[in-house]
Order: C-alpha cells, then sequence, then structure tokens
C-alpha cells in the first residue's frame, strides 16, 4: 500500500461526522422474525419472574403461540405478494424479503413448531421423585453425578431454559437465509449457532457425551465461523462493500466509484476465490457436507435426540437457504469458477455420508450420516444454477426437514433402562413389539431411501431432475448410485425391526403425549401427501424461487 | 366421462388392502375372504377390461388421462394394448388361487404378540402388488410406471423376509435368517436397477420434455424428437438393465432363486408369473417403443444373453436338490425364451412371447402351488426326503405331473403353443439362436421328469406314509388351472386374437417385418 492511501484512510476518518442517519426499518416484512425474537426476549424475562412450577407451560405455551404467529406472518407476507411481485430488501439493505426467503422461513417455523413439540415431551421418561421429566438436564450447570446434581433432581427442576434459546435459534435462523449483506449473515449464523452449542449440552441422559457433543460442536462451529469472517474480510477487500448486490455488481465489472482506501485490492480476483471459498466452507460446514461433516455424526449422537431433531432438520434449510442466495445472487457471474469445485464437494459428500452410513451401528450417527448423504443431493440441486435448481432444492429441504423431524422424534420413543436405546441391535424384533411405531419408521427410512409415493421421492427426483437439466448428468448418475447405496442401510434398519426376532429384555416403546404424536403424525401426513400428489408444493416453490438482488 | 375401467381394476384390489389391513387382530378368517372377494371383484373387472377392449380398434384403448404432477411434466395416464389385456387377465386371474393357496400360511403363531398381525399384513400385501402390477401394466405414462415398478417391491420384499414355509415358522433362526437374506438381495437387486432406470427416466425427461409414452412415439416416428445415437443407447441400457433385473435374465438373476425358494409357495408364484412379467412387459413396451434403433442395436447381445438363460437356467434345474430352487431355475430359462421372443423382433417372436407370460404364469402356479402343498405336508423342501408320493396322493401326484408336464411344454398344454411360435419367430431370423434355444426343451424334460420320479415315483419313504392327498381347498386351486392349462393349449385364439394386433404395433415401432419365409432368407 503506497504512503497516499495509508493518508487518505487517515484523512477519511478525520472528516467529522454527518448526522447519522436513523434507520428506516420495515416492520411489517420483518414481523417474522421479530415475533421470534420477542418471543425469545419473553422467555428469557419468564425465567426471571414466573414461579418454577408455572415455567414449563408458559414456556410452551409462549413458544407455540411466537412460532405460529411468525408462520401466520409469514402467509400473510406471501398471500399479499411479497413473495413475488413485492419482493424488496428491507432494513437499510440487511435483509431480503422474497420468495425464496419467505418459503424457507415457512419452512423453519413449521419444522421447528413441530420440534418444539418434542422439546417438550414429558412423558417418556417415568416421573423423579414424583416430577414429569423432559430430555433436559434438570439443571445443566450442575456437574453430573454431583450431590448438587442429585439434589436438583430430586427438587424436580427442569431446565426451561432450552424454549428462549431454541426461539433465538430460530430467529437466527429464519435471519440466515434472508441475510442480504456478509455482515448480517455472520451475525445471522453466531446467533443461532450458540443457542444450539448450549442446546446440545443439556441432556438429561448421557451428560458427559452431551457435553463432548457440545465441545466439539463449539470448537469446530467456531472455526468454521472463523473461516466465514475471515472470507468476509477479504469479500470486503475486494468489492469495498459486504452488500451482495454490490459485491455482484463489482464481479460482473459494473464497478460504481471507487474507495480509495481500497483502490490497491479491489476487483483482484485472488481476494475474490479465496474469500469466496473460505465463506462457503463456513455455510458447507453448516450444511455438513464432506470434507467438513466431521462434527455431525458425535454431535447428532450426543446432543438430546430432540435437539438433534431440530438441528438436523432446520439448521440445514436455514444454511442451504443462504448458500442459494450466496451462489444465486452475488456468483451468477462466476459459476464456471465455483461450479467445479461444488461438483466436486457434491460427489463426495454423497458418496462418504452413504458409503460411511453402512457401517454404523447406532441409529442417530446412522441418521447423522444418512444427513450427510442428503446434503449432497441437495447440493446436487443447489449446483444445477437454473431457476428449477432453486424450487428443487427448496422443495427437498421442505420435504426433507419433516421426515427428519419426525424420525427423530421415534428415536426417542425407544427406550430402555439408560433412557434411549438407539444402538440398533436393540431395535430387533420392533415391529413384532408395536407394529405401527415400527411402520412410521419405516415410512420415513423409505423416505429418506427415496422410494416413490413418499415425499423422499418426490425431492429426490426433482432436484436430480434440475440438475440434469443444467448439465449436470454426472451427478445425477453419482447421485443415483449413492441412493442405491444408502437403500442398503435404511433396509437393514427395516429387516432388523421386522425380520427380527425381538430380544425378551429389548428396549420398550413408550407411550408418547398428545405433543410427539403430532410432531410424528405431523411428518407421516407431510411426507405422504409430498409424495402422492406434491403439485401444489412444487408450484409454491416454483413461484418462490426467484431472488431480489 | 365413461367409467374408468382401468382405474377401478386397480383401485378395487388397493382398496381391499387397506380394508383387510384393518381389520381387528382377532377376525383374521374375515380378513381372509375380505381378500378373496376383492381379489374375486377384481377378477370380473378385469373380465370386463377384456371385453370391453376391442382388439381391432385403436392401439391404446379405455384411456384416462388427468393431471398429476405438472412441474415433472408427468400426467396420470392409463390405456391398454392387448398385451397388457392379457396380463391383466393373468394377475387377477392368478391372486384369488395365490390367495387360496396361501389360506393358512399367515395364521399367527402362539408366541407372537396379540397385536401383530400377519394374517391381515400377508393378505393386505398380496392385493397391494397385483394393484400396483394392474396399474403398471395400464400405466403409458413412464414416470407413473417407474413410480410403480419401484412401489411394488416394498411389499414384495415384506411378503418374502416375512412369511416363511410354515414348517420352517417359529424359532428357527437359520430360516428367518435365509428368508430375510433373500428378501433383502432381493429388494437391493431390484432397487439397484430400478435406480439405473431413474438415471434414464431423468435423461428421457431432459431429452423429450414429457414423459407421455404415446406423444414420444409420434414425435419420433414424426422426426420431431431426435436423439443422438448414443444418448438413444446410453437411455435404452438404462431401462433395459432395470427390466433384465426384474424379468430376470442372466446374469441378474441370482436374486430369483433365493427369493423363490426361501418364500412361501404363494408368494414365490407371485414373485415369478405375476412381478417379473412387469419387467418382460416393460421390455415390449418400453424398451421398443421408446427407443426403437437402440433395441435393434442391442439385439445381438440380449439374444446371447437370453439364450445362456435358456440353457444355464435348465442346466442348474437339472442339479437343484430343492423343489422350489429347481422351478425357480425353471422360470430363469423360461424367461430366456421370453426374452428371446420379443427380441427376435418377428411377429411370432413377440406374439410368443406375450402369450409365453401368461401361459408360463399359469403354469408355474400350479407347479409352484402343488409343489407348496407338497412341502407344506412334509416339512421339507429337499427332493431327497420324498419318494412314492403317488401311492398315498395320487391326486397330488397327478396335478404336480400336469403341472411339470406343462413347464416342459407338452404338446396339449398351453406352454406348448407359445414356445413354439417364439422358437419359429426365432427360426425366421436367427437359426442359430433357436436351435440353441430348442435345447432347453430337452433339459427341461430332464429336469421336471427327474423331479417327478424322484418325489413321486419309487418306494414310498417311512416320512410320506401318512401324507394326506389334496384337500378341497387345495384342489379348488390346482384343478381351475390345470383346466385353464388344457384349454388354452387346445385353443388359444381368444388370446390371439388379443394379442396379435399389439403385436403388429409393436413391430412398426422398431420398424421390423417379418422376414419372408422362403429359403433365402432363412440363410
Amino acid at each position: 500500500m503506497s504512503t497516499t492511501d495509508f493518508h487518505s484512510l487517515w484523512t477519511a476518518a478525520a472528516e467529522p461526522l454527518g448526522e447519522i442517519p436513523t434507520p428506516e426499518i420495515e416492520y411489517v416484512q420483518l414481523a417474522p422474525v421479530l415475533i421470534v425474537v420477542g418471543a425469545a426476549v419473553l422467555g428469557v424475562l419468564v425465567e426471571a419472574v414466573v414461579p418454577r412450577r408455572a415455567r414449563y407451560h408458559t414456556q410452551l405455551f409462549l413458544s407455540g403461540v411466537a412460532l405460529a404467529c411468525a408462520f401466520a406472518a409469514v402467509v400473510g407476507l406471501a398471500l399479499s405478494g411479497h413473495a413475488t411481485t413485492k419482493a424488496q430488501i428491507s432494513a437499510m439493505g440487511a435483509i431480503a424479503v422474497d420468495g425464496p426467503a419467505l418459503f424457507l422461513q415457512g419452512t423453519i417455523l413449521l419444522t421447528s413448531l413441530v420440534a418444539v413439540f418434542t422439546f417438550a415431551e414429558r412423558r417418556l421418561d417415568p416421573a423423579h421423585h414424583g416430577h414429569r421429566v423432559d430430555s433436559f438436564a434438570a439443571e445443566a450447570a450442575a456437574v453430573p453425578g454431583s450431590d448438587h446434581e442429585k439434589a436438583a433432581v430430586k427438587a424436580g427442576f427442569t431446565t426451561t431454559e432450552v424454549f428462549p434459546l431454541v426461539l433465538f435459534a430460530i430467529t437466527g435462523m429464519l435471519v440466515f437465509p434472508a441475510a442480504n449483506d456478509l455482515l448480517t449473515l455472520f451475525i445471522a449464523l453466531e446467533v443461532f449457532s450458540l443457542p444450539l452449542y448450549l442446546l446440545c449440552a443439556v441432556a438429561r441422559r448421557k451428560r458427559m457425551m452431551s457435553q463432548e457433543a457440545a465441545v466439539k460442536y463449539f470448537l469446530l462451529g467456531a472455526f468454521a465461523s472463523a473461516f466465514l469472517l475471515f472470507g468476509i474480510a477479504l469479500l470486503y477487500g475486494y468489492a469495498g462493500s459486504v452488500s451482495y448486490a454490490r459485491i455482484a455488481d463489482v464481479v460482473d465489472g459494473a464497478v460504481g466509484t471507487v474507495d480509495p482506501a481500497l483502490a490497491a485490492t479491489m476487483s483482484n480476483d485472488v481476494l475474490l476465490l479465496i474469500g469466496f471459498a473460505m465463506v462457503l466452507m463456513g455455510l458447507l460446514f453448516k450444511v455438513g457436507a464432506v470434507p467438513f461433516h466431521m462434527w455431525t455424526p458425535d454431535v447428532y449422537q450426543g446432543a438430546p435426540t430432540p435437539v438433534t431433531g431440530f438441528m438436523a432438520a432446520a439448521t440445514k434449510v436455514a444454511a442451504f437457504g443462504a448458500m442459494l442466495r450466496l451462489l444465486y445472487v452475488v456468483l451468477p457471474g462466476l459459476r464456471w469458477d465455483w461450479r467445479p469445485v461444488m461438483w466436486g464437494v457434491a460427489i463426495v459428500t454423497m458418496l462418504a455420508g452413504a458409503i460411511v452410513a453402512i457401517t454404523q451401528t447406532d441409529i442417530k450417527r446412522l441418521l447423522a450420516y444418512s444427513s450427510i448423504a442428503h446434503a449432497g443431493f441437495i447440493l446436487a440441486g443447489v449446483i444445477a444454477a437454473t431457476p428449477d435448481g432453486v424450487s428443487s432444492t427448496l422443495f427437498y429441504l421442505a420435504a426433507y426437514s419433516f421426515v427428519t423431524v419426525g424420525a427423530f422424534a421415534v428415536v426417542t420413543l425407544v427406550r430402555d433402562a439408560g433412557g434411549e436405546a438407539t444402538h440398533l441391535s436393540k431395535w430387533a424384533g420392533l415391529g413384532r413389539r408395536s407394529p405401527l411405531v415400527a411402520a412410521v419408521f419405516a415410512v420415513f427410512l423409505l423416505a429418506f431411501a427415496g422410494i416413490p409415493l413418499t415425499s423422499g421421492f418426490s425431492g429426490k427426483f426433482a432436484v436430480f431432475k434440475a440438475a440434469a437439466e443444467g448439465g449436470a448428468g454426472v451427478l445425477v448418475v453419482v447421485g443415483v448410485i449413492a441412493s442405491a447405496i444408502a437403500a442398503f442401510f435404511y433396509i437393514r434398519v427395516i429387516v432388523l425391526m421386522f425380520f427380527s426376532e425381538p430380544h425378551p429384555e429389548g428396549p420398550t416403546v413408550a407411550v408418547p403425549s398428545p405433543l410427539t404424536t403430532t410432531a410424528i403424525g405431523v411428518g407421516v401426513a407431510v411426507t405422504l401427501v409430498l409424495g402422492l400428489a406434491p403439485q401444489y408444493f412444487l408450484d409454491l416453490a416454483g413461484q418462490a424461487g426467484v431472488f431480489v438482488r | 366421462m365413461s367409467f374408468p375401467l382401468l382405474t377401478a381394476a386397480a383401485a378395487l384390489p388397493a382398496a381391499g388392502a387397506i380394508v383387510t389391513a384393518a381389520v381387528p387382530a382377532a377376525r383374521r378368517t374375515t380378513a381372509k375372504w375380505l381378500a378373496l372377494l376383492f381379489s374375486l371383484g377384481t377378477l370380473a373387472l378385469a373380465v370386463a377390461v377384456m371385453v370391453r377392449f376391442d382388439p381391432g380398434g385403436d392401439r391404446y384403448q379405455l384411456t384416462e388421462s388427468h393431471a398429476w404432477i405438472k412441474d415433472f411434466g408427468v400426467r396420470y395416464e392409463l390405456g391398454v394394448d392387448g398385451i397388457g389385456v392379457a396380463l391383466i387377465a393373468l394377475t387377477a386371474l392368478l391372486v384369488p388361487f395365490v390367495v387360496l393357496a396361501g389360506w393358512h400360511d399367515a395364521d399367527p403363531l402362539e408366541t407372537h404378540s396379540k397385536r401383530w398381525r400377519p394374517t391381515q399384513g400377508f393378505f393386505a400385501l398380496i392385493l397391494m402388488v397385483e394393484a400396483m402390477v394392474i396399474l403398471s401394466f395400464e400405466a403409458t405414462d413412464v414416470f407413473l410406471f417407474y413410480v410403480l415398478f419401484e412401489a411394488m417391491l416394498i411389499p414384495m420384499y415384506f411378503l418374502i423376509g416375512g412369511f416363511g414355509d410354515r414348517a420352517h415358522a417359529g424359532g428357527d433362526d437359520r430360516a428367518a435368517a435365509q428368508r430375510s437374506y433373500a428378501a433383502v438381495k432381493f429388494l437391493l437387486y431390484n432397487l439397484a436397477g430400478g435406480l439405473v432406470m431413474l438415471a434414464a427416466v431423468i435423461g428421457l425427461y431432459v431429452v423429450a420434455g414429457n414423459f407421455s409414452l404415446t406423444e414420444i412415439a409420434a414425435a419420433r416416428a414424426s422426426g420431431e424428437l431426435d436423439m443422438a445415437t448414443n444418448t438413444e443407447r446410453l437411455l435404452f441400457l438404462g431401462f433395459f438393465f432395470a427390466f433384465a433385473v426384474k424379468a430376470p435374465l442372466w446374469p441378474l438373476h441370482t436374486w430369483l432363486p433365493n427369493a423363490m425358494g426361501e418364500a412361501t409357495a404363494p408368494v414365490a408364484v407371485l414373485i415369478t408369473a405375476v412381478v417379473d412379467k412387469v419387467g418382460t412387459f416393460a421390455m415390449l413396451r418400453f424398451c421398443l417403443g421408446l427407443f426403437p434403433e437402440a433395441s435393434r442395436w442391442a439385439t445381438p447381445v440380449i439374444i446371447v444373453l437370453a439364450l445362456v438363460s435358456i440353457v444355464y437356467g435348465a442346466l442348474l434345474a437339472v442339479g437343484q436338490r430343492d423343489i422350489k430352487r429347481l422351478i425357480a431355475y425353471a422360470s430363469i430359462s423360461h424367461f430366456g425364451f421370453i426374452v428371446l421372443g420379443i427380441f427376435a423382433m418377428t411377429s411370432q417372436g413377440q406374439s410368443g412371447a406375450t402369450l409365453y407370460m401368461v401361459n408360463h404364469g399359469i403354469s408355474t402356479a400350479a407347479l409352484m402351488l402343488v409343489a407348496g402343498f407338497l412341502i407344506s405336508r412334509r416339512g421339507s423342501r429337499l427332493i431327497a426326503d420324498y419318494g412314492g408320493v403317488q401311492k398315498v396322493a395320487p391326486v397330488l401326484a397327478g396335478t404336480f405331473l400336469v403341472g411339470g408336464l406343462a413347464t416342459l411344454s407338452l404338446p396339449g398344454l398351453a406352454p406348448f403353443v407359445s414356445e413354439f411360435l417364439v422358437l419359429v419367430g426365432t427360426f425366421a431370423r436367427y437359426p442359430v439362436a433357436g436351435v440353441v434355444a430348442t435345447t432347453g426343451i430337452v433339459l427341461a424334460a430332464l429336469y421336471t421328469l427327474v423331479l417327478y420320479q424322484r418325489t413321486m415315483t419309487g418306494p414310498v419313504k417311512e416320512e410320506v406314509r401318512a401324507m394326506p392327498d389334496l384337500r378341497p381347498r387345495e384342489l379348488a386351486v390346482v384343478a381351475p388351472l390345470i383346466a385353464l392349462l388344457l384349454l388354452l393349449g387346445v385353443y388359444p385364439k381368444p388370446l390371439t386374437d388379443i394379442v396379435n394386433p399389439a403385436v403388429r404395433h409393436t413391430m412398426s415401432d422398431v420398424q421390423q417385418k417379418d422376414p419372408r419365409p422362403d429359403v433365402e432368407a432363412a440363410k
């Protein structure tokens, strides 16, 4: 950097600041986010002022109502044309309110609502000392196995903080796919990641494993966030702005006024490519794509199962949404640079997820690897780089998230003396003992495997079709091979459930409250409806497929 | 709008499946009767389809078309040609016998929990398979066909894996493990085939822009849709692979002996006589209809594979020690004949292949079901465990013999007509292939008669001395099938009248004319 550049830096800073303008906030368009974050803040207050015994019901009510209202707000916005004709950038350029954003927000809100029901389930474990217990530690701060913990259990404490925490996480997830500048993207990422790290750590049983999962997730997640942030800095150096539209302009060569301080670095493609690769790394970490997937199995296994379900579904939706916006809004001009890399990532992700899953013996780890394989399938749609690619990815995300929440909800039901019986050998003969639960789980597994007449097939067909039309026939072939491999382990679980003799001292299936029943019921209903008659939802995703810039 | 007969023919068994599955655990006899009633009702609808079908009319009749998934260019399009009608009739005909033959196959054991309802499940799954198979014979939309082609694997899988021979049921871990292995092998083979086809289905959409069989064929014929040679060949291979697994053709056949050996006899009939026909049917309708040039290109290789299937299947059948596996290998040999007839690209060959599908269905059903009755009496599938049965159970032995003779294509029984047509059709174009295929008949005589001789004749074995003869229910299963074999053997005209016009259409799809039957062409 030359001296004049330095000089101009100083002089620019020395200029008297003008009046800071009052930001214009479009409260109506941001209503979904504001409702959820408002409820989260209220939830914190509830923890502070409401008596302990009333907290659970207050929190459940508050979260349920907030998520339902936020969903209603999303629907209202979509109906009044904000998804199509009135799509716009709001909050001073920070947040886009357009079709993909609203579709993803709607999906996140609905899956979260269902997931919150599984959070609130208190009938699965036998009552401790006369208190009903949920999946979360009596007192998260108590050292596992200590007297302190025993006292907390005896007193019937529950960690009702999970409700405001999950609401904060949902807030971040709502903003993430709608973020229209890199800083908002980063902040949204942190807002949803930090509560998730905490939620992972508060399992009631196997607490050490849960805490280990949280630490792993936190450390690796922090690493990924750092990459993302570094990438943002480089992109700022490249474009002189963090706004998506502005970066896209610079990429296209339509450069406006050059900031003198950045004259040396602006439009330097090295910064663009490295910066962009780092931002992508951060996002690929969140979706669990190979080679950034290492955290997935441990975290999925260690976290309380309702949290795993929530995380597996909603995080994926949010992160893929952000990735879509980044690739389609910021970098359409760079397609030839990012496509080969993403092809590689998609192929490796599909194959590695499917192959490694075969060796798993724990149902939660199995589902974790399956989620990696699915991330690969979704990437195939993302890479298509056509309007069909966007809408098929949106559709796949919606279909996948409900199956996931439902499948993990079933996992919470199969229990033995040590809590959930997640080792596969314990699932032997489940179909003989509880035909209904096993049949429901089989439906979810078939949907994961992409068997026709389930939502998994519609989704897979949509993304593969988009990929083939986008010229990625190789991805389709690899995807088909990976599906065949993946089918093997889904089928293995079905074999185990239906064709093996049950162990005499095997796990029992807990009878859940209407909360979990609703979650599973919604999962099955969505799976079948999207499998048999997906047209309406494909239309919805198709209309929502246009990004505002 | 006229009555949607084709939809009804598939919807009735589907409804039957739901009703049967909903019957409470204690009322399992009700479930059986309901399943029988629904399958008979389906048979009535299939007869109605046959009656309403005009062999001299349009190629696809009784058509229905509704929007389904607009985004994928998919319509719910149904229509039948003569080949479809014949196979729908076969399916609807066999399922009541399957139900009747499997009457006691899925009764719950004492050890089962009260909530486990195997009987209801068994019959509901059979009806579900029937619904999907019938609909797949009717689908003229490639996507719709694909969906059914894949979806029918799931109920089939549970039928194979979930219900074994009574003799083994309950506590015999090894039998359960073998059964579950067979079911998984069946599913993985077919699923892999289906997924390869999925890639081709998507490829077809990218090339053609829609999934309608009639539209694509019309666009291809008029030259509007021009496929690059390599594209067409790749797509053809994708489709053919799936159908060759299903059919099954050597070397993709290895799942069939496992599946048929471990499944109960009625389920084995469902596999080989009904579900596998979807594979050969689809070769005729989709491979030849959509990719005529690629079909001609691949013909030499496919004929060789078919010949290998014929001879190899028959040779292995000779060497089998297990009755059900023997019938399975015989079926592989017969599927070789069907594929040979289809790809001989002559009208006799293709008519013969279609008739073969029907006749093989009936004859295998007769043989397999009687074999099932035999096995249920002795509790063993091994040929060596039997001997002299004809002295203690003459009716059983007699029906077994007729089923066996039908399998070896004895003149006067139905399979003879079709095998003869296939061979004539093959000779006309590929004399050498015809000669090789004929050895299959000789071997068929060997394995069938040796099977009969070892099990039914000779000194009566101690264990079979008290063997009861066929019961009325069992007789009610076997007698009509044998009557039908005789009837179609002497008078196949009703069937050929329906099939022949459809075959002419298929021949024109692949732009083939029969070689003139003079000496020059035969060279």
